[in-house]
């Protein structure tokens, strides 16, 4: 097997994660399809770091894993008061500022 | 290990471990989109990086595919899941659409963008396949610290002040200030007795009904179920039991059933 096989994994996971973002309406599982596409990138970057035979890749999948921490902490915290003065966890109700 | 990893072209265990997890992993990945309740799409994402940290094993990142099962399976998916819970188990996503045909442009959006990194990905010259053996050779673990700690120092510590500044953020959204004091009982007491609506404490569910489960309402003498029974939080969410009089008699009718079945005779009777 070539080990490219992980990258088409990757941007298939991407594109899946891609699609969720744009077809799901519910703010929590909008934030799990951005996380699977963070994950697809790991997964490309690790595979790239096999390729190339050194770590840089995998330092770098490391990072954004301290990335995806620090922003799924904050975004659930969004997610937590939008639901407190809102009661819904639905992006399309958050639309006061709609004309 | 490391000499197994670095390998030139993969084994073909590594193969078929590929293609088995691999299709799984897109099957979890796509059920984290189109399950319809947010708990079933966060388990299904779950199980889709349980699959990744394997792959990550399997690539050589030995300290990521354990960092990944430690973090995100078991902190950050938990963390989904405590969110989901707090903001409600059952609350499904609306499927009425806002704008008109949006799914199916989201969708065509999707399939063109996959095929556009594919086709990207398959012209690419990716035909240097080095292995991580040489680099791995004196630890994987100390080579992975030697270039975190040398050649990447800063940007570590700029993670830091990143999840400190990520923490306060979370407390300053979630703190809610409380602007006068929390009433003790005593004064809960006397306030009940002054406005004289409820005194002695709330009915509980289920009495005079056929089940004391907490969403199964009491029953008023005339036979009308009692929404004072039922806890605020679940007449809320709309989880409470129908218990009107065919409803009870179909759920009679079905442990009757059930019961003859299973030929528990006491039971039928």
């Amino acid at each position: 097997m070539n080990p490219v096989n992980y990258l088409y994994l990757a941007a298939l996971l991407f594109t899946i994660g891609a699609s969720g973002v744009l077809i799901r309406r519910n703010a929590i599982v909008l934030f799990m399809c951005v996380e699977l596409m963070l994950n697809a990138c790991n997964l490309a970057l690790v595979a790239f770091s096999r390729m190339h035979g050194n770590l840089d890749g995998q330092i770098i999948a490391f990072f954004t894993m301290v990335v995806a921490a620090a922003e799924v902490v904050v975004g659930l915290a969004i997610i937590v008061s939008l639901f407190r003065t809102r009661h819904s966890a639905s992006v399309d109700d958050a639309s006061l500022m709609k004309l | 290990m490391s000499a197994t990893a670095a390998a030139s072209l993969t084994s073909t265990g590594e193969a078929v471990q590929f293609w088995v997890l691999g299709i799984t992993a897109v099957i979890g990945a796509l059920c984290t989109v189109l399950m319809k309740k947010a708990v079933h799409s966060a388990l299904c994402l779950a199980g889709t990086m349980i699959i990744l940290a394997v792959f990550y094993l399997a690539n050589g990142a030995y300290f990521l595919g354990v960092v990944q099962i430690i973090v995100y399976t078991g902190a950050i998916m938990m963390l989904f899941l405590f969110v989901v819970m707090l903001v409600g188990v059952t609350a499904a996503d609306s499927l009425t659409e806002t704008l008109k045909g949006q799914r199916w442009l989201a969708a065509l959006c999707g399939l063109g963008f996959g095929i556009l990194l594919i086709a990207g990905i398959g012209n690419a010259g990716l035909k240097t396949f080095n292995g991580l053996g040489r680099v791995n050779s004196g630890g994987h673990v100390e080579a992975l610290a030697a270039l975190i700690f040398t050649k990447y120092v800063f940007a570590f510590e700029i993670t830091g002040a990143l999840l400190i500044t990520a923490a306060v953020g979370a407390m300053v959204l979630t703190h809610k200030e409380r602007t006068e004091r929390a009433a003790t009982q005593r004064e809960l007491a006397e306030r009940r007795v002054r406005e004289g609506v409820q005194l002695p404490p709330l009915p509980a569910p289920g009495v005079y009904a056929r089940h004391n489960a907490v969403d199964v309402p009491g029953l008023l003498p005339d036979g009308t179920p009692s929404d004072l029974t039922v806890s605020k939080t679940l007449r809320a969410r709309g989880q409470v039991r129908d218990v009107s009089a065919e409803a009870i008699e179909d759920l009679k009718a079905l442990e009757q059933r059930s019961a003859e079945r299973l030929g528990r005779e006491e039971a039928a009777k």
